[in-house]
């Protein structure tokens, strides 16, 4: 059993309660922040607002499983990069690119299906910097965090909505 | 930027194994709901990765539904959700 989906008998220790209590201070913030705004119902605001909590969701997951994982350390590196220069970042990735060897076994990618891989690498945060072997196992990883955060944030807009 | 494309094998690559990617391929497979319950040799590892994609993608629109939903829900009433987080901070 996958402790980190088990009711364990510490609930602060699992990726589910972690991610539930950083998400729910973030909205506790945004809260907040909206309370004192005085252009709430505009159109741009309820857009930004809808931006904070999605963006505060995937930092919290990513906050939660903090750096073991490639995908969560290329969340939280963008979000500490938000400021820099966006070309910059993307050309440091490049970089990165080329020193990894990302076509590790390329007889296994082409039975893969190399398009996919493709596709793939740009929906897993920080795909585009890894090898297959690694990317397949992030992958897993990310589906199942992504998950958890779904069902968590389910919970609290039933929560909310009674 | 053409080496990315061409498909011959660089020299002193490391041999990743069919094995170990088959692998991580059917422990992929098992996380995915449409398909997971196929038989692994009717299933190929290019049709994994395209289901995988598939599932990321509905899954990202889940979590930005949901963040609608949510924000709305900020929106609608102050005191209460704030009452509301405060108790389930709490529970935690």
């Amino acid at each position: 059993m996958n402790p980190r989906r088990s009711i364990s008998s510490n609930p602060a220790s699992t990726v589910k309660s972690r991610f539930t209590n950083g998400f729910l201070q973030a909205l506790l913030r945004i809260n907040r922040q909206r309370i004192t705004s005085t252009t709430a119902y505009t159109p741009r605001e309820i857009f930004r607002g809808y931006l904070r909590v999605k963006i505060a969701a995937d930092v919290s997951m990513a906050s939660a499983i903090g750096s073991r994982r490639a995908w969560s350390r290329a969340i939280l590196r963008k979000v500490r990069s938000h400021g820099r220069d966006g070309a910059q970042v993307r050309r440091m990735s490049f970089l990165a690119m080329r020193k990894r060897n990302l076509y590790g076994n390329i007889k296994c990618v082409e039975d893969a299906g190399f398009h996919q891989a493709n596709v793939l690498r740009k929906l897993v945060p920080g795909g585009e910097a890894m090898d297959m072997c690694c990317l397949l196992g992030e992958t897993a990883h990310y589906i199942k965090c992504l998950k958890t955060q779904v069902k968590v944030m389910g919970r609290i807009a039933e929560v909310f909505s009674t | 930027m053409s080496s990315r494309r061409s498909r011959t094998r660089q020299p002193g690559c490391s041999r990743i194994s069919d094995d170990q990617i088959n692998d991580l391929v059917s422990k992929l497979q098992q996380l995915l709901p449409e398909i997971r319950d196929r038989r692994s040799d009717k299933v190929s590892a290019g049709n994994v990765l395209q289901e995988t994609c598939n599932y990321i993608r509905s899954l990202h629109k889940e979590v930005d539904d949901l963040s609608e939903r949510l924000s709305e829900l900020l929106a609608s009433t102050d005191t209460a959700q704030a009452a509301i987080i405060r108790s389930l901070l709490k529970q935690k």
